[in-house]
């Protein structure tokens, strides 16, 4: 193909990559868009095969990792979502090295240099970018992907002076960018490389359980970023482009979930937040709160009698794999004439739009999922509100305490409503291993246990 | 515009598609976050072009195995990717019945 229709072809590709996006804007146009996507893939791929010799080697490797991919694909679960992601995040880092290796191994069959002569030296500083953003990718999402899986432990591992010995190791890497561009050969360039992946190792560590809905956002942001680098260096302009697109995505989805969580983008990188649960409920303040508890049964009556219900979801309803049992549930209540409705908080699951997924599996109709700013006002209209599995989200010290860590963080306003049902398996604290005003309110009833076998039991009585 | 260093051309493509990107992106529905992520994870397997490219070269040397290294990494993010987001999309149509 001549160099025109290449680029008129990728062209095509990159106008589907943006509709694709755009179909997700809601879920009647977004398969469409999906497909959308597929073909542009396609197009770019059969494009870019015609520029190739060693087509018949390529189709092969194209085979093995299409097979490997549609197989995870079928096989993962809903709730591994994260995992998965982030693992995959850094297969484009790792790509994005090779390539960058590959093109500093031969710059002549790429164009960007003559027969004879070095690496020109406006590509020399973009293959400097693309690798070590690909390099952080790629070692950065594993330790996101071993973190997430519960492979590594949630808690962020610090040591004295971490953040001086990650800027040192930055200008170091930087400092070898600059003997690589002076002087292009192999030395500098598997330094910095070498240091690049040593960072993506560092800047991960650190950064606690509780802030992963914000660092696989980031290695999301930076993986486009990787292939837009890589688009830079190969004057490429369908990597420039749809690199572009996923590093933007990444990028607002990252400030999405800061603002969620009310928390600085630079102090989610520098770290340190969140080990994981806390164990004991004492506020400090030395005074035994009272709560009420009560049982299932308690529950079901509470809620079969009212006029309207929202139900307040969070992971823990995932972990204990709750979520056919909660809609059978809402099924039921409707059935006795409750208008029933799932409050979503912007960080319930473990990953942007997480628990939206986890409620779909569960043929949830998406309609009874509401966002947290439509359904914020109405909680105050509303009979009973069920917080299931969550805890930081519904905390009022948010809103009222503004000595609390997480002062400022959006709620769900939960507390508003006439009755609140917490189901939890005890007093313990959540991620921010905060106490939680919430269960001490006179119109809060505790309902003890797993929330599956709490669902359950309620769903037993009321049938 | 001949003498336009392919720098300033590609500059120009990049801001461009990152003002399409996020004006495009603000517009996806929360709810659908998570398949956003995932269909973006198969849009970033577009580092397959460059790994083709990379393994394309008649003369097989180190360089060519790396690319086709690559390939294969980016096409388990393609078909994964997209599989996925087809998984997942497929639930939400499911319950609007």
């Amino acid at each position: 193909m001549s160099a025109n229709s290449v680029a008129l072809a990728y062209l095509v590709a990159a106008v589907l990559f943006i509709l694709t996006l755009k179909g997700l804007s809601s879920p009647a146009t977004s398969r469409r868009g999906n497909m959308f996507g597929i073909i542009g893939m396609a197009i770019a791929v059969l494009t870019t095969l015609t520029l190739t010799h060693n087509w018949i080697y390529i189709l092969i490797a194209i085979a093995v990792g299409g097979t490997i991919g549609a197989i995870i694909a079928q096989r993962i679960q809903m709730t591994a979502m994260p995992e998965l992601v982030a693992a995959m995040h850094s297969l484009v880092g790792l790509a994005a090295v090779l390539v960058a290796m590959s093109a500093f191994n031969n710059p002549v069959a790429y164009g960007i240099a003559l027969p004879g002569e070095l690496l020109h030296s406006s590509n020399r500083i973009e293959l400097f970018i693309g690798t070590f953003v690909g390099a952080i990718t790629f070692t950065g999402s594993i330790i996101a992907f071993l973190k997430l899986s519960g492979k590594m432990s949630g808690k962020p591992l610090r040591f004295a002076g971490q953040h001086w010995v990650n800027l040192g190791l930055g200008i170091v890497m930087v400092g070898f960018g600059v003997a690589f561009f002076i002087a292009p050969s192999w030395t500098p360039f598997l330094i910095m490389t070498a240091i690049a992946l040593l960072l993506g190792v560092l800047l991960i560590v650190p950064i606690g359980g509780a802030d992963m809905p914000v660092v696989i956002s980031m290695l999301n942001s930076y993986s486009g970023w990787a292939a837009a680098g890589i688009g830079f260096t190969l004057n490429n302009n369908m990597l420039i482009i749809a690199g572009s697109l996923v590093g933007s995505s990444g990028a607002i989805l990252s400030y999405i979930m800061c603002k969620a969580m009310n928390r600085a983008f630079l102090s989610v990188i520098l770290g340190g937040f969140g080990g994981g649960e806390g164990a004991a409920a004492d506020s400090g303040d030395g005074i035994q709160k009272t709560y009420r508890s009560g049982s299932a049964d308690d529950a079901a009556f509470l809620m079969g009698n009212a006029s309207s219900v929202i139900i307040v979801p969070g992971y823990g309803l995932a972990v204990a794999r709750a979520q056919h049992a909660i809609n059978e549930m809402s099924h039921l209540l409707a059935e006795k004439g409750v208008t029933v409705r799932y409050a979503i908080h912007p960080v319930a699951g473990r990953m942007p739009g997480h628990m939206n997924v986890l409620l779909a599996e569960a043929e949830v109709p998406y309609e009874q999922v509401v966002e947290m700013d439509e359904i914020n006002n109405e909680f105050a209209d509303t009979d009973v509100v069920l917080v299931i599995g969550a805890n930081d989200v519904v905390n009022p010290a948010a809103k009222n305490d503004k000595s609390s860590p997480i002062y400022g963080m959006p709620i769900l306003e939960a507390h508003k409503a006439r009755t609140v049902l917490v189901v939890k398996r005890s007093m313990a604290t959540g991620y921010a291993g905060l106490d939680n005003d919430l269960f001490y309110l006179d119109k809060t009833m505790m309902v003890f246990g797993d929330a599956k076998k709490v669902v359950e039991d309620i769903i037993k009585s009321l049938s | 515009m001949s003498g336009v260093d392919p720098v300033v051309l590609n500059l120009t493509v990049f801001v461009l598609a990152i003002f399409v990107g996020y004006h495009v992106v603000w517009n996806v529905t929360p709810a659908l976050h998570t398949p956003l992520m995932a269909v973006t994870n198969a849009v970033s397997g577009i580092i397959i072009v460059g790994a083709m490219l990379a393994a394309g070269p008649q003369q097989i040397d180190v360089g060519t195995v790396m690319g086709l290294v690559a390939v294969m990494l980016a096409a388990v993010n393609v078909f994964g990717g997209f599989l996925v987001t087809k998984r997942m999309l497929d639930m939400f149509k499911k319950k609007s019945k």
